[in-house]
């Protein structure tokens, strides 16, 4: 379940002529059945929010904000489904974004200007290198106390909840630090930070021959091994479908054209004509949604391919059997810390980007929506379980709801409890599935 | 006519070199003393079964030399040489592989991932060798089991005689030489029983040398060669199985009293 391509013919042993053309399809294809369900989730959340709204939920403007909010809650979720899988759980994440972003905002804009001046490209790179290892050594740090002094995680990052919050406090006495470096802002994505219309094609292109190289790779491997082959045409419509997914997205978010303002400066700096009627540019994938994407690949490449995410798994589903094994636990759940601190770091350098602001009230909250996004996505807190894509899928699961309410004028206070209830909603129907399974 | 061997010396015919020595260990946890310096000994080909009530101390015994626990003091010796085990690492290394009673598996992966689990297979660039994995597991399960055909799904799913073949399978992959094998028929009806006890004749034949945890006294009398009888953390005594009865060990084992009625003081240990 961790590891979809190296499943084995699972259809060999279905009795064909009883299944649904639907259930013969996921098995053919061995699309993991949590995941199918959450993307017709998905699917029914926007068409309602799309009927709800008057039409204005699928549209690419609100599509491409979406991707653009939906960004660093993935990003943190993605290291948060690791922390669970190995048992654990990090409730520090929110406050340590708050400290880590304070500290990269303080670099940037008050210390690191005064040694290399205003606009060196020194200044947000220091920056950066600096917030990623802090996040990195918070983590470690965190994780240690988990590992060797057995405390439990819980504890240790509720504790790390109120220090960090504290130290993005005193760090600059409550002030809002302001501004960022102007290239630093890029990795926020407002309206400069995109790709353009033309990297955003190439990208959607490359995600396609990627998809392509896998699965042909797949067959190859077991080929050589002599293993029962998927269908081709199960292969062929994964392949199809998934350059269909990635091209439609890439279509979406280059139908979103740069504002009228923007577009204009666009124009003059190139030496463009401006006619009358105006020109359409695409904006592009935004450069905290590639982030994403990249952080996305990485994860789910150490997860499922890496020794070290194999280990993850082994010690959540069973701590004892991975000891035995001869695995270094101990240190293995000292790097899911770490990891998890270096994404916080990541995603904190997003934050304080788009914002151009660093206040100490950032990343309030956040540890709850990063639980809830990777808790949507089937990871479950008992430990063992859980996958980076279903992680994505349940943030922007999560960010849809709030984005879809938001366009229909429903009140703060309303919103919180609809996230709040379909939480424990999806928990239920996932620990429900679960259990029929084991029967 | 009953001989009883309480040395480390050898009276039957096989090698004079033990392959493994266990010598004079002791174990205490608080104020407990869980083993107070017992030792037995195992040759290669040879099954010596350790039996005893709940808490005689047998499983930590056996946990001193599959790294799991370590002895406060003793020695452990392996085709005559003095190791340290520290962990199941160091064990390993030296050719001890441990069956435990819960099996030790990770329920959430599959057979492969669990069979490899500390040691997989890699590609050139260093990630999982998952297809090789797998078929490695495939053919040592033809060995082993050829009714396993599930490589895919997590071992939890598995029947009780599935994930007991998972866990030989993950012990005799790596050319063990000494097995630990704890209540391997604890879990298992009668059809998976009889399976397992073919399996480790098998073993046994191929030259390994095993050290049978059982509760299952007709296991013992069916695998055995010797029987180290334990008591509240004492060796009763070693006894060879063709020189005794099933009442007599079991006499040994409840009241630690020797056979012919020698003595019912806790055997002396080696000198």
């Amino acid at each position: 379940m961790t590891d979809a391509t190296a499943a084995a013919p699972a259809a060999d042993r279905i009795d064909r002529g009883r299944d649904s053309a639907l259930t013969r399809l996921r098995t053919a294809t061995e699309i993991d059945p949590r995941m199918f369900g959450m993307l017709l989730a998905l699917a029914v959340i926007w068409i309602g929010f799309h009927f709800l709204t008057g039409g204005t939920f699928l549209t690419s403007r609100n599509l491409w904000n979406l991707s653009v909010q939906t960004a660093t809650v993935a990003i943190m979720a993605t290291g948060m489904v690791l922390v669970i899988v190995s048992r654990n759980i990090d409730l520090s994440v929110g406050s340590m974004l708050g400290a880590v972003g304070m500290a990269m905002a303080l670099l940037q804009a008050e210390i690191l200007p005064e040694w290399f001046g205003f606009g060196s490209p020194l200044v947000w790179i220091i920056s950066l290198i600096v917030g990623v290892i802090m996040g990195a050594a918070i983590g470690a740090f965190q994780g240690a106390i988990v590992a060797y002094a057995k405390v439990p995680s819980f504890i240790v990052t509720l504790g790390g909840l109120l220090v960090w919050r504290g130290v993005a406090w005193r760090l600059a006495s409550g002030r809002t630090i302001a501004p960022m470096d102007s290239t630093f802002q890029l990795l926020g994505g407002g309206s400069r930070g995109t790709i353009g219309g033309t990297a955003t094609w190439l990208v959607a292109v490359v995600g396609c021959a990627g998809i392509v190289a896998l699965l042909v790779a797949g067959r190859r491997r077991r080929q050589k091994y002599d293993f029962t082959l998927r269908p081709i045409w199960a292969d062929i419509a994964i392949g199809v479908a998934g350059c269909v997914a990635v091209l439609g997205i890439a279509a979406v978010i280059n139908s979103y054209p740069m504002p009228v303002n923007l577009a204009r400066n666009y124009a003059e700096e190139r030496g463009m004509e401006w006619p009358e009627e105006g020109l359409t540019i695409p904006l592009g994938l935004a450069n905290p949604v590639l982030l994403m994407v990249a952080v996305a690949i990485a994860m789910n490449f150490v997860a499922t391919r890496l020794r070290f995410g194999r280990y993850v798994f082994a010690i959540g589903g069973n701590p004892d059997a991975a000891e035995l094994g001869g695995i270094k636990t101990r240190w293995t759940v000292v790097k899911t810390f770490m990891v998890m601190g270096i994404l916080v770091a990541i995603a904190a350098a997003v934050q304080i980007a788009r914002l151009n602001a660093a206040t100490s009230g950032l990343g309030t909250l956040a540890e709850l929506y990063v639980i809830a996004a990777a808790v949507i996505g089937g990871t479950s807190l008992a430990g063992g379980i859980g996958s980076i894509p279903g992680a994505i899928l349940g943030a922007l699961v999560a960010q849809s709801l709030q984005s879809g309410m938001v366009l229909m004028g429903v009140d703060a206070p309303i919103q919180d409890i609809v996230v709040g209830v379909v939480l424990v909603v999806a928990v239920a129907l996932d620990s429900a599935y679960r259990r029929r399974l084991e029967t | 006519m009953t001989t009883v061997d309480t040395s480390t010396t050898d009276t039957t015919g096989r090698s004079a070199q033990p392959l493994v020595e266990l010598r004079d260990i002791r174990v205490a946890f608080g104020g407990v003393h869980a083993v107070e310096g017992v030792s037995v000994d195992l040759h290669g080909g040879e099954i010596v079964a350790l039996v005893g009530g709940n808490g005689a101390g047998k499983t930590t015994l056996i946990r001193t030399l599959s790294g799991a626990h370590r002895a406060d003091s003793g020695e452990i010796h392996i085709n005559g040489e003095h190791v340290t085990i520290n962990n199941p690492r160091d064990a390993r290394d030296l050719g001890v592989e441990t069956i435990y009673q819960t099996l030790a598996l990770a329920d959430n992966v599959a057979a492969p991932a669990n069979i490899f689990l500390g040691r997989e297979l890699l590609t050139r660039w260093g990630t999982l060798n998952d297809t090789a994995m797998q078929d490695a597991t495939r053919k040592l399960m033809a060995q082993l089991n050829p009714r396993f055909t599930n490589f895919v799904s997590p071992v939890a799913s598995l029947s009780g005689g599935q994930r007991q073949s998972v866990a030989i399978a993950r012990a005799v992959h790596f050319n063990a030489r000494i097995l630990i094998m704890d209540e391997p028929t604890a879990a298992l009806g009668p059809a998976e029983t009889e399976q397992v006890r073919q399996l480790i004749r098998q073993l046994k034949a191929a030259g390994l040398g095993i050290f049978l945890i059982s509760h299952d006294i007709h296991d013992v009398f069916d695998l055995a060669d010797r029987i180290s009888v334990m008591l509240q953390g004492r060796l009763v005594a070693t006894v060879n199985k063709n020189d005794v009865t099933l009442d007599e060990v079991l006499a040994m084992i409840i009241a630690g009293k020797l056979p012919g009625g020698a003595s019912s003081e806790p055997g002396p240990e080696s000198p």
